[in-house]
């Protein structure tokens, strides 16, 4: 790696969400890959638009919900079978179908937990310092304004091609983010 | 503004939705941008003047929150002894309470999730509110089986960990499972909703004019910033967590079902209880959304967002559940005399004409009677009707809790063992407590968070165009 880049990128402004997908899907035809686009709701295929295939999150939760089932039940299990067994009116000690509610709840538990803190690992927060924030514009993302960040360590990223090329796809105002 | 109503109609053309005419008003009043909606939401949080009735409301749940300590405090000081309970009724105002305020947190985690499942966009503008809803009514529902327990500072004893004792808690018993689902509960709704608002909370860090509001929700927020690869991951998150809030919302009210049908008492014992709870459970929910979001609406001036057609979809929603809870109830009456047990008649007699004759009586007026207004147009239209068809329901809701747990316990098998139940001070005092807690947080919810999902309405504004 040379010297560290001074800029983190060029942002653009966009006032329309559909302007930022076409703005963004023409920024990934140009050849651009390290970019990330900011909107103030979830905008229909502008995750795909940057180049984005698929989440791992589903798969997350699922384990988590396995745990979750195989734990809640061997739990109950070893209370019940083996460190603590109690004779109750004579039924099995391994009475499955009373394990049911607990391992269910569980299953729930431990899935719902995984959404939610592989949700936030894989976003990579809480961050309480990003780049982007610099931009004072940028405050409008979280209330109508929608940006298409090309970052600078994009190999083909290039201070005028690139504020050129945004400027071309539509952009209301191109600036320089900062580290 | 509005007077342009066949703007809705010809944008649900145009999105492929059928036209259909939902008793005329949208969802969303017309003429609101993304802008304008984050402004209008954000404002009372942040820069609208907090209305003198907050001051008044909050000064007075705050007075029935310390009223609920000083019962607490005297409760574990003296001990169980004050409330009502006696043999053969064990069970009580704690019971009945617990299960009034587990039903109503129900209708929140329904609009959150099941309604987001089926595409229901009306949900929107409620959601948020109703989930807070849940959160607050399951806090104070805890609180009576913790005291309930007779040594609260033991509770901890209900949980499994390994201890020096060498013992485990009993897993066939529904009262540990309600412990599992009432805590599982609990958690699910809070992340549900907090996952809701890191959004919601990153605008109003960005809104803030004060360093400390700024510094609060930013932190809250989590260095949220609206990034497309989020929102990809946050949409996936936020459907599967609704996919596992639907089960297990029905799963709670069948375990507190269970509570009552895993015994042999006469009047519990019945395989049509976990249905019929969770479908009272939503009932309940439902009055309690609407009678809190009609003055809210009204105080605050959210009719462009919380409108007409939310308040009919509620009510068409409560009259569906009130007809199968009253299935509930005629199959009760049913089984009774179909199944032949003399004790399982004995009961539904006692509870027709017994000593708590009156109080089932008025059960039937509010659950079944009152709630028969809202086949009517008229009905569904008019603010103060639906109110009042709401307060019937959520008191009709309690009545029936409270039939469910006396009628049933204080005449069991045995004429011996008869007895009668009547709360004491305490019993209401705490139960009273409850409710301005309940009140206390949503006073303090609607003050400092945004009570609608902002993202979701410019979401909703997008759809509209």
């Amino acid at each position: 790696m040379p010297e560290q880049p001074p800029l983190y990128g060029l942002m653009a402004e966009f006032l329309q969400p559909h302007e930022v997908v076409v703005a963004a899907q023409r920024a990934y035809a140009e050849g651009y890959r390290r970019m990330d686009a900011y909107s103030p709701f979830p905008v229909e295929g502008l995750a795909e638009a940057i180049g984005f295939q698929k989440t791992r999150l589903p798969l997350v939760v699922l384990i988590g919900g396995i745990i979750g089932c195989l734990g809640g039940f061997y739990m109950q299990y070893y209370a019940s079978v083996i460190d603590y067994p109690l004779n109750i009116g004579g039924r099995p000690l391994n009475s499955w179908p009373s394990f049911v509610p607990v391992t269910f709840e569980m299953t729930i538990l431990l899935a719902a937990l995984s959404a939610v803190f592989g949700m936030l690992a894989l976003n990579g927060l809480p961050m309480p310092y990003h780049p982007v924030f610099n931009v004072q514009r940028f405050e409008q993302a979280t209330r109508d304004r929608f940006f298409l960040c090309i970052e600078a360590i994009d190999p083909r990223f290039d201070r005028e091609a690139t504020r050129r090329f945004l400027e071309s796809v539509g952009a209301q105002e191109v600036t320089e983010v900062e580290r | 503004m509005s007077e342009h109503p066949q703007d809705t109609v010809s944008v649900q053309q145009r999105s492929g939705h059928p036209p259909v005419r939902h008793e005329g008003t949208p969802v969303l009043a017309p003429g609101h941008t993304f802008g304008s909606v984050t402004d209008h939401i954000s404002a009372i949080v942040l820069t609208r003047q907090t209305p003198r009735g907050w001051y008044l409301g909050f000064a007075l749940a705050f007075i029935l929150v310390m009223l609920l300590f000083y019962t607490i405090g005297i409760l574990v000081w003296k001990g169980l002894g004050l409330w009502g309970i006696n043999q053969p009724v064990g069970w009580g105002f704690a019971i009945i309470n617990f299960v009034w305020w587990i039903g109503i947190g129900h209708a929140g985690t329904l609009i959150s999730a099941i309604l987001l499942l089926l595409r229901q966009e009306w949900r929107t503008s409620i959601n948020r509110f109703a989930e807070a809803m849940t959160l607050f009514a399951v806090s104070c529902a805890g609180i009576f089986p913790l005291l309930h327990v007779g040594r609260p500072w033991l509770a901890y004893w209900l949980l499994p960990y390994p201890n020096t004792m060498g013992l485990w808690p009993q897993f066939r018993s529904p009262l540990l499972w309600d412990v599992f689902a009432v805590s599982t509960y609990a958690t699910v709704s809070l992340l549900f909703w907090y996952v809701g608002l890191i959004p919601d909370l990153a605008t109003l860090r960005d809104r803030a004019q004060g360093r400390g509001a700024r510094v609060i929700y930013g932190m809250l927020a989590m260095g949220w910033r609206g990034s497309a690869l989020h929102w990809h991951r946050y949409q996936t998150a936020y459907l599967l967590l609704a996919g596992l809030a639907t089960p297990l919302v029905i799963s709670v009210h069948t375990v507190v079902s269970f509570d009552f049908a895993i015994a042999l008492i006469p009047g519990w014992h019945a395989t049509v209880f976990p249905p019929y709870f969770v479908a009272g459970a939503i009932y309940a929910g439902f009055a309690m959304v609407m009678t809190l979001a009609i003055p809210i609406r009204a105080i605050y001036k959210l009719e462009d967002f919380i409108t007409m057609r939310h308040l009919r979809n509620m009510a068409m929603v409560m009259l569906a559940t009130g007809l199968i809870v009253t299935y509930g109830y005629l199959m009760e009456i049913f089984m009774a005399w179909y199944g032949g047990n003399t004790a399982e008649m004995y009961m539904i007699t006692n509870r027709m004409v017994g000593p708590y004759a009156p109080m089932y009586w008025a059960l039937i007026f509010c659950n079944v009677l009152v709630p028969q207004a809202l086949w009517f147009r008229r009905v569904r239209g008019n603010v103060k009707g639906l109110f009042v068809v709401a307060m019937a329901v959520n008191i009709g809701m309690w009545l029936e809790r409270f039939i469910i747990v006396i009628t049933s316990l204080h005449r069991d098998y045995l004429p011996s063992s008869w007895g009668m139940y009547s709360p004491t001070i305490w019993d209401w005092s705490l139960y009273v407590g409850t409710i301005g807690l309940f009140f206390a947080l949503l006073f303090l919810f609607i003050r400092f968070l945004p009570m609608i999902s902002i993202f979701e309405m410019r979401e909703l504004v997008e759809e509209h165009r």
